[in-house]
């Protein structure tokens, strides 16, 4: 169940996959943050293509991976967001923290 | 309100058993023939309910939570989440959104505030050094080919 990740100048791509919650979360995190040390990376993607399921425990996830890029100097981007998750993810105000790729269905804005 | 329908079960607080409790909740619920919005919202709720239950009911013990969910006509859903662990002392607190007594574990705050947005009313009962009780309630969409 550990995701998937790889690296590539100065980029890490984790694919987190599967259901998200209280109980994996905790080795996904575990995991990354052990990638997150070594490499020290200036971009942290997280994709979300292949989750099925998530609860609020995927949202501290996320803002703990936020906080810990931004002790590095980094920066973090969610990407590719099933439907089914974004109502929980907006609702979180991670919206507000820009980390969050944009719907497909709207006007993207790419960097 | 008439209950049609309606199971109940127990298991131990241990984190693996909350992907069990959410999908036995959506796999009862499965009769009702939801739009898989609905199912997933279901879930969520669910999942945060036991999660609260595994991390701050018990925090220091495992114990026993209670799921009973019913369907009343009309298509409503109602899921009860019962514990007796160490009780809620200030809800309306622990229900701000944010607000978390353990951010060590990167608990996010956002447990009710999930409840409340995916679902059509949370009510909770507590009673410290007793036990809580989650009561989820949610209308469900009727769809035609339920005839």
């Amino acid at each position: 169940m550990l995701p998937k990740t790889s690296y590539n100048e100065n980029e890490l791509i984790v694919y987190l996959s599967g259901e998200i919650d209280h109980h994996n979360a905790r080795s996904i995190r575990e995991y990354t943050d052990a990638l997150i040390q070594e490499k020290k990376p200036a971009r942290l993607l997280l994709n979300f293509s292949a989750v099925n399921f998530m609860d609020s425990s995927g949202i501290g996830l996320i803002m703990g991976r936020y906080r810990m890029m931004q002790l590095y100097g980094g920066s973090i981007r969610v990407v590719s967001i099933p439907p089914t998750l974004r109502r929980i993810m907006e609702l979180s105000g991670l919206g507000c923290l820009n980390v969050l790729e944009r719907s497909k269905y709207s006007d993207e804005n790419i960097e | 309100m008439k209950i049609l329908n309606e199971m109940s079960l127990s298991f131990d607080s241990r984190s693996a058993n909350e992907g069990f409790a959410r999908s036995a909740a959506a796999a009862f619920l499965a009769q009702l023939d939801p739009t898989v919005g609905e199912l997933n919202e279901i879930r969520t709720a669910v999942s945060e309910a036991v999660t609260n239950c595994v991390v701050h009911a018990y925090r220091d013990e495992i114990g026993k939570i209670f799921i009973k969910v019913q369907i009343a006509q009309g298509n409503i859903v109602i899921i009860r989440i019962r514990d007796k662990g160490c009780g809620i002392e200030d809800i309306d607190r622990a229900m701000e959104p944010l607000y978390t007594t353990a951010p060590d574990q990167e608990r996010s705050g956002l447990g009710f505030s999930v409840m409340q947005s995916f679902t059509d009313s949370v009510k909770v009962r507590s009673s410290v050094g007793h036990g809580t009780t989650v009561t989820l309630t949610k209308h469900l969409s009727l769809r035609l080919s339920n005839g």
